[in-house]
């Protein structure tokens, strides 16, 4: 049966079918789907976890106790899982275990762009990379294959364009692997100095013989037209080649690491130019060119952002695009939702010019005008460290900053920075954004909400009790629409010379289900003091400095009726 | 129907990716190859939004390259303009009349461009239609996307019940009925 397909769905069917009975993973745009669609196998086991290392780490023992195991993530949630993946990479695997890592060219939701290649060189991994749907259901099923012959961990790489994206899919049968079970065996699951040396050793013998086996592997293909022009790529670039080029010989690699380097040769031998086309860094040109084949990549090509047919055809065809967009149109940034918890807290923020370090979520958009309440936003749970270090560099901006954080982002890798303000005697003010879900990438639960990823009632984590174990003292939670409340609450602990945490507490807009009051907005009564405007709402309309509400948008949250002094946004 | 390239754009929320579906459901009850490029994350908080919709006989990429659309489907006038140049020449460029304010005019740094339909006509075959209203006269304001597919399929001249079947195979079951009849008044739009 033929079904259309995210390559995410089309990876957690691979598993399915592959028989996995575990999947874990942090959400994380393009990736989240993927444990979303797993979810939906009674025969799986699966959880948000609280961070991808701990994703990691459970799939890892699971594959230990001898499940085949799937562990999901984006990007830069492979960086926070890089630690346990690179001693995995030692002690291999019993049952199969798969990582999906899915890049993000273009940083359509993301805060870097960095290539997940490079980690599968770094930790001496196999990594797959497929092009469409279908190939990420096969890829999955081989991967787990990989895994179990050659004793690894293995990478399945998307990026958003494949991940994304939908095709069709053929739909097979779950299939059951041999059963196996955990069989105590230090010398290849402890990972000492004396153990580790050994296995060391071992990991260049598989790398060796991945790399041969490569050449025979069926998703290394060449696939020989018009020998003037040959082309190395893989992932959805291939696909574009094949939009633009569609006469030329093409070396698809399904595996990028180890290469297939007699394939390459070959290859490379047949065709009269060679290129090697690849979104991201020159991974694959660089380790052609050190083969001692001339080939051309990035002169042509940028390392950065994605690419399209219409480049490829216009860098090797000379076809110019002439499409030209329309110029000087108004932009149009992502903005906080009518109704969001969090557009309170950045309006007062903005009102105090504190200094805020930011961190991963909905709320970063609070960086932008007209809240431009945010300083600096790094990396998922940064937020809390980098006002630490800000106080200690200069004392005097230890009242004037505080770390601004979601409540999933503060269970993924809040905890520590706030047990080391605590620790090394810092006052930094942590505002926890306690919006009770996993926001921006689309509503998953955390080990703060009550719920498992099935919805299974849970125990919740009480953020009070956890600051308060951390040495905390001074815990305060809060309402963000009480805004005058919170702004009071604010002078008083940023004042205070120890530590303390302020949970803004209010569902996020889109799940809260409590009903709404009608409002009687009264444009007639605006006197054009602009003051709503600052709450940055979309639904507020600034027509000729009136203040007109956009009523098929208003969620009537009723923020903006105590903002109004003259009760033209209706009566608090 | 045999190779059609199909952008659907508008504004974060609005429910394109609804309508993209549909579309792919569409192509694979004919038999064809599809694929459908979307857009998750961060975008989709009131930021703007394009769905790719490419169906053919073997599809590689599944983005439309600038130039190359058949059609545009618009949610919203501003992005209609936004993305128009991803329109071949004299294509069809359906537009929702509907205008939402990004920030940048909310905040008066900018204004809403007031000429998008006349900019539009000089280069594309242009749609306007008021698919708000058509969907209140259908029975929910929800129903945009199916007024603006009744549109399109009348615009493609191609088979109604296919696209009915599509559109009922892919919306939830319990508004199947309302889509239904907000699809009819879209198709019934263009006489």
């Amino acid at each position: 049966m033929k079904k259309l397909l995210l390559g995410n769905e089309a990876v957690a069917r691979g598993a399915y079918e592959a028989g996995a009975t575990v999947a874990t993973a942090y959400p994380g745009t393009p990736s989240t789907e993927v444990t979303e669609a797993a979810a939906k196998y009674d025969e799986i086991y699966c959880e948000w976890s609280p961070n991808e290392k701990v994703a990691l780490e459970v799939a890892i023992g699971a594959s230990f106790a001898g499940a085949r195991a799937l562990c999901s993530m984006k990007h830069v949630g492979l960086n926070v899982a890089a630690d346990p993946l690179y001693t995995a990479a030692y002690t291999g695997v019993n049952g199969g275990l798969v990582i999906l890592v899915a890049d993000d060219p273009g940083m359509h939701s993301s805060q870097n762009e960095q290539d997940s290649r490079n980690h599968a060189y770094g930790a001496h991994v196999p990594l797959l990379e497929p092009s469409d749907s279908a190939e990420s259901l096969a890829y999955t099923k081989l991967a787990f294959e990989i895994s179990e012959k050659y004793d690894t961990p293995v990478i399945v790489r998307m990026t958003t364009r494949v991940a994304h994206s939908r095709s069709l899919v053929e739909i097979g049968q779950r299939v059951m692997p041999e059963k196996r079970t955990f069989n105590k065996d230090i010398e290849k699951y402890v990972m000492m100095p004396a153990m580790a040396r050994k296995r060391r050793v071992n990991i260049e013998l598989r790398e060796k013989a991945l790399r041969e086996d490569a050449d025979l592997l069926d998703i290394n293909t060449m696939e020989l037209k018009d020998l003037a022009c040959g082309i190395i790529c893989s992932d959805v670039v291939y696909r574009y080649v094949r939009e633009a080029l569609p006469d030329a010989s093409v070396l698809k690699l399904g595996m990028v690491h180890p290469l297939p380097e007699k394939l390459i040769a070959e290859f490379a031998q047949k065709v009269k130019k060679l290129y090697v086309i690849e979104e991201l860094d020159p991974f694959i040109e660089t380790r052609v060119k050190a083969m001692g084949i001339k080939c051309i990549g990035k002169e042509l090509f940028p390392a950065y952002g994605e690419l399209s047919a219409g480049l490829i055809a216009e860098k090797l065809l000379g076809i110019p695009r002439k499409a030209v967009p329309e110029a000087d149109l108004p932009q149009r940034p992502p903005v906080l939702c009518p109704g969001c918890p969090h557009r309170a807290v950045f309006r007062v923020l903005n009102k105090l010019k504190l200094n805020v370090m930011g961190d991963i979520g909905c709320y970063t958009l609070g960086a932008l005008p007209p809240l431009s309440a945010m300083d600096a936003c790094v990396c998922m749970g940064a937020s809390i460290g980098m006002a630490l270090g800000m106080e200690k560099a200069d004392s005097t901006l230890a009242s004037k900053t505080v770390a601004v954080i979601g409540d999933s982002t503060f269970i993924h890798s809040g905890i520590t920075g706030l047990a080391d303000i605590v620790y090394n005697k810092g006052q930094s003010t942590v505002l926890i954004l306690d919006n009770s879900i996993t926001g921006m990438t689309g509503h998953q639960h955390n080990p703060a909400t009550g719920y498992t990823i099935k919805m299974e009632p849970t125990r919740a984590v009480d953020l009070e009790a956890l600051a308060r174990a951390l040495g905390v003292e001074h815990v305060r939670v809060v309402d963000p629409f009480n805004m005058s409340e919170l702004e009071k609450i604010l002078r008083e602990e940023t004042a205070r010379p120890d530590p303390s945490v302020i949970i803004a507490r209010r569902p996020c807009a889109l799940i809260d289900k409590r009903e709404r009051k009608p409002i009687d907005f009264m444009p007639e009564k605006c006197k054009k003091c602009g003051l709503c405007f600052k709450l940055g709402c979309p639904a507020i309309e600034n027509v000729d400095g009136v203040a007109v509400v956009n009523t098929e948008l208003c969620n009537y949250c009723g923020l903006c009726s105590g903002v109004c002094k003259f009760g033209a946004l209706g009566v608090e | 129907m045999k190779k059609i390239d199909i952008l659907i754009v508008g504004v974060g929320g609005q429910g394109t990716l609804l309508s993209s579906r549909i579309l792919g459901k569409l192509a694979m009850d004919a038999g064809l190859d599809v694929k459908l490029s979307e857009v998750h994350g961060m975008a989709q908080r009131g930021g703007s939004v394009v769905t790719h919709v490419r169906i053919g006989q073997n599809v590689q990429s599944p983005v439309i390259d600038m130039g190359k659309a058949d059609m545009i489907i618009a949610f919203e006038e501003l992005e209609a303009l936004r993305w128009a140049h991803y329109l071949k020449d004299f294509g069809k460029i359906i537009v929702n009349l509907q205008q939402i304010k990004p920030m940048p005019v909310i905040m008066g740094a900018c204004k809403y461009p007031q000429d998008i339909l006349e900019r539009l006509a000089k280069k594309y075959d242009v749609v306007a239609v008021d698919a708000l209203a058509l969907a209140k006269k259908a029975g929910s304001i929800k129903c945009v996307n199916t007024v603006l597919l009744g549109v399109a399929a009348k615009v493609l001249g191609m088979d109604k019940a296919a696209w009915l079947a599509a559109v009922k195979d892919t919306v939830p079951p319990k508004t199947a009925e309302v889509n239904i009849s907000a699809f009819e008044v879209g198709y019934d739009f263009i006489k």
